[in-house]
């Protein structure tokens, strides 16, 4: 039943438990679930605020800003916009505060295991 | 210049009153890539020792690589052609469809990319079996995997059919057959001699020649209206039948429930499509995952705005009564401009893009069909884990010809069928019965076997269920069944009622199946998932 798709080879050797628990991880843990799961709930809403719009308040997207450009035009690039926006932002967010710190307890990880 | 670009409007304008397709020029052009793509495939293979290198590509792609190819897997025909024909015809509502695909990304990026990059090794059940029990788990996430590959596999093989009569002026039964048996076979040549490498070139090639089309053919629709998009819609307006109608929402999707409904499928089914899942192993690391995401998010974005401009630039240069009348309908489109812009010879590279795109999604469903097969169900159910990687690869390359021969018989056997529900089913199976389950065994520490089982079998149950007693199934004219009528749930979509299930049982599974998990697997899965530590390498050759 052990036998699955992962590499079970470094199994035994480090106490991953203890790695869970240990502060700094729990801190990573922290510092990615408080960025991406709000995160995730912003966009959502977001998005479905605007389908509700479009499907239930028409005649509000149909209203002109300027030319031919309606309300429901700029909320839709407005999708585009948040979309590339939050993408961005995620990745200055990752490379500045998650990968230094997996990294720092990624090469624990694999010196403890050359030891063991 | 505008001066001249507006004069070579009206020129385009008349020409496109004598269009005929030039099947001669259109099949020399796809043929070319065709054997282009399959140089790529042959030379790519050299190296396909491996299970990591048939399933993986060796995992040797760099995230803009593997962005590009999430891309060209991705942007199916039916986006390409479907959602510019959209707009063309009824505006707005097209544009609302296509800011779905896009947005999806970021739970990919946010929630599943790097998690599941950690964690697997070649498919979904990987992931999804980390903590779980094996067996039992393997095989609902494998059904579901084949079960998305099936529907959307039969819609993209359907697909060519229509495009043969389009492109090709194809129209006889055996004709277009003939045409859908040789997209199999070209497609499992693909996948038998070049294994995830190959196809991941075949998709990169794809989406470079598919976006840098768009490209091209946007930036000659701006020119012809002075680079004004105001001035782009309002001669959108003046040549259609629906006139102002065309700017705002409720040509196309006169029920809101139904568009929420199919709107939550793509959001959330995205994330959850196994052949996307599945490119995320192809690269080295989960920074390199993120990495092809963001590509992925702004190539997706960016072809996306395309289309905004050229399905209204098909709409102002060809009014409405043209593209409904073509063979082919809404879905002629876009050839239909590429032809009033560039004439036959864009229109044949177009048409080719079109046809190059069926191959790569295909390839790329096909591969990911048969490694779930392989690895989840015959090396870990059946063989119990026991089996070599050799044999493994033995089985893909079966399963690999079985499922061509499928999507030939099933592509040839639903022609003239109107089976464009079927792209909305994967994504609404996709939402319903994987995506639960990856978010559940990625975020929460008490989901239990029992959960994950449910919602995958309760999901996938639900959506199959739902569709066929929808009016898209039987009961009105378009439907598939018109002559007999169960269609007692009102929605074309069952996303709004299947996907809640699909939570709610992993929810409830996970407390009354009180099945016992180890605690060190889920500690274990939680440190990988997050730092790296212990994920698959790249190969080294």
């Amino acid at each position: 039943m052990t036998e699955n798709g992962t590499d079970t080879s470094a199994r035994g050797s480090v106490d991953y438990i203890a790695v869970e628990e240990s502060p700094r991880f729990r801190g990573l843990k922290r510092s990615h679930r408080s960025f991406v799961l709000p995160m995730a709930a912003v966009f959502l809403i977001w998005y479905f605020a605007y389908v509700l719009l479009a499907g239930w308040a028409p005649d509000f997207m149909a209203q002109r800003v300027w030319g031919d450009i309606t309300v429901g035009l700029l909320f839709g690039l407005g999708q585009f916009v948040t979309t590339f926006v939050i993408t961005m932002s995620y990745v200055a967010y990752a490379n500045r505060k998650l990968d230094p710190v997996a990294e720092e307890i990624r090469s624990d990880l694999e010196k403890q295991e050359a030891g063991a | 210049m505008n001066e001249w670009f507006a004069q070579a409007g009206s020129v385009f304008a008349a020409a496109v009153d004598e269009i005929e397709t030039n099947p001669i020029l259109n099949m020399s052009i796809f043929a070319a890539f065709v054997a282009v793509t399959m140089f790529i495939v042959i030379r790519a293979s050299r190296n396909n020792a491996s299970a990591a290198d048939y399933y993986a590509g060796g995992r040797s792609f760099s995230g803009p690589q593997n962005g590009f190819a999430i891309s060209g897997d991705y942007l199916s025909a039916a986006s390409f052609l479907g959602i510019v024909g959209a707009i063309a015809v009824n505006g707005y509502d097209g544009f609302l469809y296509s800011i779905g695909f896009l947005v999806a990304w970021l739970v990919a990026l946010l929630l599943v990319a790097e998690l599941m990059r950690n964690t697997g090794k070649f498919t979904m059940a990987d992931v999804l079996s980390f903590r779980l029990k094996q067996r039992p788990v393997r095989m609902a996430a494998a059904l579901t995997t084949l079960a998305v590959c099936f529907f959307y596999l039969l819609a993209q093989m359907a697909g060519a059919g229509g495009l043969v009569a389009l492109l090709m002026g194809i129209d006889g039964r055996i004709g277009q057959s003939v045409v859908i048996a040789v997209v199999g076979i070209v497609m499992v040549l693909y996948v038998l001699i070049g294994g995830m490498k190959g196809t991941t070139w075949v998709q990169i090639v794809k989406a470079f020649l598919l976006i840098g089309g768009a490209v091209v053919m946007a930036i000659w629709v701006l020119a012809i209206h002075g680079f004004n998009l105001s001035g782009l819609l309002e001669a959108a307006v003046a040549a259609s039948d629906n006139g102002e109608a065309i700017l705002a929402p409720g040509l196309q999707y006169a029920n809101p429930v139904d568009f929420l409904s199919l709107g939550l499928a793509l959001v959330l089914g995205t994330a959850g499509l196994p052949h996307v899942l599945m490119r995320f192993y192809t690269v080295p690391t989960a920074k390199e995952a993120r990495r092809s995401v963001v590509w992925a998010i702004w190539l997706i974005g960016l072809f996306y705005l395309l289309s905004l401009v050229l399905g209204y630039g098909a709409g102002a240069l060809l009014g409405t009564e043209q593209i409904l009348s073509a063979p082919g309908g809404v879905n002629s489109a876009a050839p239909l401009l590429a032809n009033a812009l560039g004439g036959p010879l864009l229109m044949g590279f177009i048409s080719a893009v079109a046809f190059a795109t069926i191959l790569a999604v295909v390839a790329g469903l096909t591969i990911t069909a048969s490694a779930s097969f392989a690895h989840d169900i015959y090396a870990s159910v059946i063989k119990k884990g026991k089996a070599s990687g050799d044999s493994e690869v033995r089985v893909a390359r079966i399963t690999t010809l079985v499922v061509g021969a499928l999507a030939i018989i099933g592509g040839i056997g639903v022609q003239g069928q109107n089976v464009a529900f079927l792209v909305s089913l994967a994504f609404a199976v996709a939402a319903s019965a994987n995506l639960p389950t990856i978010l559940y065994s990625l975020f929460w520490r008490k989901f239990t076997t029992a959960g994950a089982v449910m919602s995958m079998y309760g999901g996938l149950g639900a959506a199959i269920i739902l569709i066929v007693l929808s009016p898209v199934f039987s009961g009105t004219d378009t439907s598939v069944f018109p002559s007999i009528d169960i269609a007692i749930f009102p929605l074309s979509n069952p996303g709004i009622v299947s996907i809640p299930v699909g939570f709610l049982l992993g929810f409830v599974g996970s407390f009354i199946g009180r099945g016992k998990e180890d605690p060190r697997l889920a500690a274990e899965m939680d440190v990988r998932s997050l730092t790296g530590h212990g994920a698959e390498k790249a190969v080294e050759h």
